[in-house]
């Protein structure tokens, strides 16, 4: 196949994902609006008539999700299938311009989300995961679209490779443990002015968010490092010095301190619950400040790809 | 991280006791490792003179005053500031502070034996009791050494304990950015960065002389310069015909290791240096340099060879300055090159593509005062035209003379040339390796579960069972079943 057909093909690919990502996300909306309105099953004392337990029965709520993990399923293959085809166009790994960090980016977001449903049922975030990776996808088609390019001699490295994968693989597990830490937050206050709302009452505890977003960190921290070694050794290669503070390195020092200080905060210190979640939502804002405003406004040494 | 109880003693050393306490205590660890973060956000949104010199000399242009404030605050300078010194040595006198003596606490504890068995298991976590066969210690205690569980037997009891290395790892990891400092000390001391703009065919000598930019950690030497030379015998970029974008740039070098060696090709590309021991040589930047003859009104040669002019944008439209001292008034020649020639509506003469397919030098000349005795430096590739006067315009191709009233300029072709980087930084070894370690220590620390069990059989025959995660690592219950499925097990 040739490289304009492969381009032309992950172009196809990536609008079938956004469209299955579409289907997605109204599956969850609705079981989000069955959840809502689930119907009250209490259990009921025959003998006297006085409530036992109430319950909501989740039935519609349980079939709405399982469709949607379906779309979120076959939407991932189908993201990967484009990411694969653009790479194979350009005859290189698929990250040498933001349309295509974009593009891997929330294929790791919502690879992470999927790798994390197989042991968490996390199926009540499907809502903010579609909705991300569909604004994410629309932006990059619509605003940061390239044409398929061999990369400029600067990015011909195996650290490419090594470096960015390391990079997009971790934001996209950060980027998850901060939606957990956003819905602990959100949850929390909601219990603290009583009791959660209907469609919450099937969430997990907070305990258990708690634990998840730090389990998250504590997972890809040394991933992350990782990747900040590895960009230091192709700097090293490439620009003569293994570090010169360049706007994006310098945050992804800061997104590294700010993650280093939640978790010696978590297990040194004990830093539970909300101050947890802020330091934790701190830390993600890094992260994302560095991939949006650093890679279209800042300068430095990272902004060759045109974008 | 000491806890700090006792209210500080009356004297100095009472106060430098304190001091130190809260220092190496965890909760100034922290503040200061949030401080670091913040303080490196103003080096990344103000421009720093070590990367963005001319975007500096913007802001004092347009705002002396303000411009000499920030200066006097270190904004341009962030990562050398001593406030931002300041901040990371505390910090790393409080992680050597709180590092050692758990290290010396480590060694102590991990050639101790697990803790006696506590009497009241039915206190602990996941604790469970049945009447047993009474074989039950020795089948735990084979468990425990097929799991590597460190075993102290007491009797009618055992405790077992695994996850060491968690606190290894954690240890390694922090001794590790202490040895990341020491790289970046040394470098700081030991090394050296220079740049030299060279012309395809030209010799490069590594000698001081040779730089056009050339700067020293604290301690290095002149002397510490490997002695070697290079010449730059070919340079090559390919560029894609419909983006105009670089495909490739290859660089030929026949180097000379040392005086008396013989000359070794190689090659240099942008992700490959040229390495010697901790000195390696960087192909940077690269552009063109138009060669021209220019004679004076008598046809004696007064300049001729190859001049490196800048590149301005990505198809390599240059701008140069071609001075002539020695004639009697001055010469000097602004220039553009455009290795590719097209006009362009607003902006006149441009290059449409980055490759030399069409070159052309366009020139206006200028005689007068160079100024270049009035000890200011000047750039290489402009010229002060305040006290010279404007006497010919031209655009010449290759192979075309201009002759104007004071001589002429001949247009010999073009060359290209290459900015080659020189950096020797002898504590990057370290660096690395430290980078190394802290990432193996920290898969450690972070991967790790530490945990202790528990084995009691009473002179009843009941058997308890009991354990404790430490820091809540997750898996122990898992693990204390399975413990009990096998003791059930091998007793029938």
């Amino acid at each position: 196949m040739t490289h304009t057909s492969l381009a032309y093909l992950s172009n196809n690919f990536i609008y079938s994902a956004m469209a299955v990502y579409t289907l997605a996300f109204f599956a969850h909306a609705y079981e989000t609006a069955f959840a809502v309105r689930a119907p009250q099953s209490d259990v009921v004392d025959p003998a006297h008539g006085n409530l036992l337990v109430k319950t909501f029965d989740f039935k519609r709520t349980e079939r709405a999700a399982r469709i949607a993990t379906a779309f979120m399923i076959l939407g991932f293959l189908l993201l990967f299938a484009g990411a694969v085809a653009r790479g194979l166009s350009a005859g290189r790994v698929p990250w040498g311009n933001m349309y295509e960090f974009s593009i891997t980016g929330a294929l790791a977001f919502s690879g992470a989300y999927l790798f994390a449903l197989r042991k968490y049922d996390l199926r009540w975030l499907g809502l903010l995961v579609s909705i991300s990776v569909l604004l994410t996808l629309g932006t990059a088609v619509a605003v940061l679209y390239r044409p398929s390019a061999p990369l400029v001699p600067a990015l011909k490295s195996t650290w490419l490779v090594i470096h960015v994968s390391a990079a997009i693989i971790s934001g996209g597990v950060f980027l998850l443990s901060n939606v957990i830490a956003a819905a602990y937050l959100y949850l929390d206050s909601m219990e603290q002015k009583g009791a959660r709302n209907r469609w919450a009452q099937r969430l997990p505890s907070l305990e258990v968010l708690d634990q998840l977003s730090y389990r998250l960190v504590a997972f890809v921290f040394p991933l992350w490092t990782f990747s900040v070694i590895a960009g230091a050794i192709w700097a090293e290669h490439a620009w003569g010095k293994y570090w010169g503070w360049d706007p994006k390195e310098t945050w992804a020092f800061i997104t590294w301190v700010a993650y280093a200080a939640y978790l010696h905060a978590r297990v040194t210190v004990g830093w539970r619950g909300r101050k947890a979640a802020w330091l934790c939502l701190l830390a993600g804002s890094t992260f994302l400040f560095n991939y949006v405003y650093i890679n279209i406004w800042g300068t430095g040494k990272h902004t060759y790809s045109g974008l | 991280m000491s806890e700090v109880t006792n209210v500080p003693e009356v004297g100095l050393k009472g106060l430098l006791r304190f001091v130190w306490r809260q220092l190496t205590s965890m909760r100034t660890a922290l503040i200061l490792l949030l401080l670091l973060g913040v303080a490196s956000i103003p080096g990344s949104l103000i421009p720093q003179r070590a990367q963005n010199p001319m975007k500096v000399r913007e802001y004092f242009a347009s705002d002396p005053t303000i411009a000499s404030w920030m200066d006097r605050l270190s904004l341009f300078d962030v990562y050398g500031s001593s406030w931002f010194s300041a901040i990371y040595i505390l910090l790393f006198i409080s992680l050597i502070g709180c590092v050692l003596p758990r290290s010396l606490e480590h060694l102590r504890a991990a050639r101790a034996l697990p803790p006696l068995t506590p009497r009241n298991l039915h206190r602990m976590d996941f604790h469970q009791m049945w009447i047993g066969s009474g074989e039950e210690l020795s089948v735990a205690k084979s468990w425990f050494g097929k799991k590597r569980f460190r075993i102290r037997d007491f009797e009618g009891a055992m405790s077992a304990e695994k996850g060491y290395l968690r606190e290894s790892g954690n240890l390694l990891f922090h001794l590790a950015l202490i040895l990341i400092l020491i790289g970046v000390s040394l470098g700081a001391l030991f090394s050296m960065n220079g740049e030299a703009i060279v012309n395809v065919g030209e010799r490069f000598i590594n000698t001081p002389t040779t730089y056009d930019d050339l700067s020293y950690g604290r301690l290095f030497r002149d002397s510490s310069l490997p002695p070697f030379s290079l010449t730059v015998d070919d340079f090559k970029a390919t560029y894609n015909p419909a983006t105009s974008a670089p495909e490739d740039y290859t660089l030929k070098v026949s180097v000379i290791e040392k005086p008396g060696a013989k000359p070794v090709s190689r090659i240099i590309k942008v992700n490959s240096p040229l390495g010697f021991g901790s000195t390696n040589v960087y192909l940077q930047a690269n552009g063109y340099s138009p060669v021209v003859t220019v004679k004076n009104k008598e046809g004696e040669i007064v300049l001729q060879g190859p001049i490196p002019f800048l590149p301005q944008d990505s198809n390599m439209t240059s701008i140069g300055a071609i001075k002539v001292p020695d004639t009697s008034p001055q010469l000097g020649f602004v220039a553009s090159f455009l290795p590719t020639a097209a006009r362009d509506k607003v902006r006149g003469g441009i290059s449409s593509y980055p490759a030399a397919l069409d070159p052309r030098l366009l020139l206006s000349v200028w005689k007068g005062d160079l100024g270049l005795d009035r000890g200011i430096p000047q750039s290489v590739y402009r010229i002060d035209t305040s006290k010279m006067q404007k006497i010919g315009l031209k655009a010449l191709k290759v192979g075309d003379t201009f002759t104007y009233a004071d001589g002429s300029i001949r247009f010999d072709g073009v060359e290209q040339w290459v900015n080659l980087q020189v950096v020797k930084d002898p504590g990057k070894g370290y660096a690395l390796f430290g980078g190394i370690l802290a990432i193996l220590g920290l898969l450690a620390s972070l991967f790790t579960r530490r945990r202790r069990i528990w084995v009691r059989v009473n002179s009843e025959g009941t058997v308890e069972v009991a354990g404790l995660a430490k820091s809540g690592a997750p898996g122990l219950a898992e693990e204390i079943d399975q413990l009990i499925t096998d003791l059930r097990r091998a007793n029938p």
